[in-house]
């Protein structure tokens, strides 16, 4: 197979001839969508899901599923801004440890009930997805974080920077990268995909598969506090009711139109990033086409399940496999 | 497996002594059911003591209304759990069907046509999750997933972020309408419990479910008819979820797309607290019903103790973990 045909076969250029064509599409409807500004909302628009998007990209590797992010985002931004409010005096950086560090813990304890008693991961992340909103509210005492509870140099990072792209940008790119290192060039990373593709095989290879996967659910939830700083910059107020419902369904969108097969063992950091890019284009493509944003989430939806079909039709060789009788 | 053994030799039989079979009251005593029943006793005894309210059957069976409703659409979602599937899309469906209802209310269709449109959606509804899970062959976890968004985001786009309301009068307020001094949703409920336990218990497709949920390959190669049955089972489960649509239309007399936020939680609580197998194979229509019940004491129970809806949110969840994991835990001690 030459070099061009086979980057054509891959997923990462079916996404991108996706992404390509919306964007196309667009800018022929509407002329005004070609412009650097709309790169600049769209960029803006897609740090939230970026970060969160690799947490859950590496837990669908591992063939896991994690649905509580959403509340994992707004329990990190209430803690954080809680710090913000109570210790104005504290520098920046000991909000983003309380924010990341109380996602790694939640995401823990998701790792731990999952491998512990061997439990589908999908049924206790949607306990756990009621059980953190349920404590937020209870840590927060119900309580909005107001706009000026949040301090100015945090809401400035989503503002600009010195090389003039906003901070929250850099960071969602550097942690894309990061992630892109990790589980390409590190055994564990390595590790994630063999226990993917392959889970009673895997600890045959001496891969012990329990701690590597804590570890994938603990990075989730991290980088999903993460994500929770990055909504109180962008939106510049966390409310307990609001933050993050629904998040996870926008994560999973993403991360699955990217390429990521649930069935574990195939996902890549680029095509994710595609994913999320397209699905970004599409939020801010809808108010410029004058489609009503009601649309929006019925979009996701239809979209997530042509990304399932897709999926499907490329691991059973081409349509004749998708309607075959019988097999798997 | 094409080839024979074709070894002279003969094949040593191991022979092992077979375990002892464990004693009928432990076959009788240890299973979820039983647990369940047992937790439903202890709730309510401790909350006939904090409050002198639920010594009152009236009274909870009047509260328990908003329960009742997913405790429906959740004896489907068991068999569904059974037969190895799940549906994490009938609360989407629920909010899905009652728009369309409002919707052609407001078009000028007299109530009892909105209400067949309701009914035909969740048959569509249900037949295209279907039609991913059984002809595309996608796992049932991501599609429901997906038709969720989809279906709670076309709800959206029917009724915006208004509500629909103005049905008349005898549509309205189900669940205040008694026989004796049972609401009609809970007679309902009762009713669609014992076809569905009958169902289940001792028809041929009821034991085949159970067959399926057990070794789908064996059941293939039994020659049950697989992918008829589950496509059955989801469309079951979409047209219970309109009819449970309804009953929230009718007794709330009025629809919003965001109807039935979370419900999915609620459903698969109850059937993970009736101590269904969620590997599938396991589980029975009494133990969702029982655990129908419970849920009804420990929530209205937290109502009256004054704990935020909010904060409820923590229970419910730390509930369903550890449901799973006491149900587990049996199957694990049960297995031969």
């Amino acid at each position: 197979m030459s070099e061009i045909a086979r980057l054509f076969r891959a997923r990462e250029a079916g996404i991108l001839v996706m992404l390509v064509l919306f964007v196309a599409v667009v800018s022929l409807i509407q002329p005004r969508f070609f412009s650097t500004e709309t790169l600049r909302i769209v960029l803006l628009a897609v740090p939230l899901i970026l970060v969160a998007a690799m947490g859950q990209m590496m837990v669908l590797v591992a063939r896991h599923v994690d649905l509580s992010i959403g509340s994992i985002l707004g329990f990190s931004a209430i803690a954080a801004g809680m710090v913000f409010r109570d210790h104005p005096e504290l520098p920046l950086f000991v909000g983003f440890a309380v924010g990341v560090l109380s996602g790694a813990a939640l995401g823990f304890v998701n790792g731990l009930v999952v491998t512990v008693f061997k439990l589908p991961s999908i049924i206790v992340t949607l306990g756990t997805l009621s059980l953190y909103r349920g404590l937020l509210f209870i840590l927060s005492g119900s309580k909005q974080i107001d706009p000026n509870d949040i301090p100015e140099p945090l809401i400035r990072m989503a503002q600009t920077s010195p090389i003039d792209i906003p901070w929250i940008v850099i960071i969602a790119f550097g942690v894309a990268f990061a992630t892109w290192l990790f589980l390409t060039y590190s055994q564990i990373g390595r590790q994630i995909y063999a226990i993917g593709s392959n889970p009673v095989a895997a600890p045959l290879r001496g891969i012990r598969v329990m701690p590597v996967t804590i570890l994938v659910f603990t990075l989730s939830g991290a980088l999903a506090g993460l994500a929770g700083l990055i909504y109180a910059a962008r939106f510049g107020y966390v409310n307990p009711g609001i933050t993050g419902v629904g998040f996870e369904f926008t994560v999973i969108a993403a991360v699955v139109i990217g390429g990521v097969s649930i069935n574990g063992g195939v996902g890549s950091v680029l095509g994710t990033v595609l994913g999320v890019l397209l699905l970004g284009s599409v939020q801010v493509a809808l108010p410029i086409l004058g489609v009503s944003g009601f649309w929006q989430n019925a979009i996701y939806g239809g979209i997530i399940l042509i990304a399932l079909v897709i999926d499907r039709t490329v691991r059973q060789g081409g349509l004749r496999g998708l309607l075959a009788r019988g097999g798997a | 497996m094409t080839s024979i053994d074709k070894n002279p030799v003969a094949p040593r039989v191991i022979v092992r002594e077979a375990a002892a079979p464990r004693p009928r009251w432990q076959v009788w005593l240890i299973r979820p059911e039983v647990v369940t029943l047992l937790l439903l006793v202890i709730a309510a005894i401790v909350a006939t003591r904090l409050s002198p309210f639920f010594a009152d059957l009236g009274f909870i069976l009047e509260s328990s209304t908003y329960y009742i409703e997913f405790a429906i659409v959740a004896l489907v979602l068991t068999i569904v759990i059974i037969s190895g599937e799940i549906d994490l899309s009938p609360a989407a469906q629920m909010a899905l069907s009652a728009c369309l209802f409002g919707t052609a209310f407001k078009a000028g269709a007299p109530i009892p046509v909105a209400m067949g449109v309701s009914l035909l959606s969740g048959l569509v509804m249900g037949a295209f999750n279907g039609f991913f899970v059984t002809v595309l062959r996608l796992p049932s976890i991501i599609v429901t997933i997906g038709t969720l968004i989809l279906y709670r985001g076309l709800a959206q786009v029917l009724a915006g972020d208004k509500s629909i309301s103005g049905f008349p009068g005898w549509f309205v307020g189900i669940d205040y309408r008694m026989v004796g001094i049972v609401p009609v949703p809970v007679l309902v409920f009762i009713a669609a419990s014992i076809l569905l336990g009958l169902f289940l218990g001792i028809t041929i497709y009821g034991r085949q479910i159970y067959q399926i949920g057990t070794s789908e390959i064996a059941a293939i190669h039994a020659g049950i008819r697989v992918r008829r049955i589950k496509m059955g089972l989801f469309i079951a489960s979409g047209l219970t979820s309109s009819i449970a649509g309804l009953m929230v239309a009718s007794r709330l007399g009025s629809v919003r797309y965001d109807l039935a936020t979370g419900g999915e939680l609620t459903m698969v609580l109850i059937v993970m607290l009736g101590g269904t197998y969620i590997f599938g194979g396991r589980g029975s229509i009494l133990g969702t019903f029982l655990a129908a019940w419970l849920l009804v004491i420990i929530a209205t129970g937290m109502t009256v103790a004054n704990i935020a809806i909010n904060a409820q949110l923590t229970i419910m969840g730390l509930l369903l973990i550890v449901s799973i994991i006491a149900t587990n835990a049996i199957y694990a001690r049960s297995q031969r």
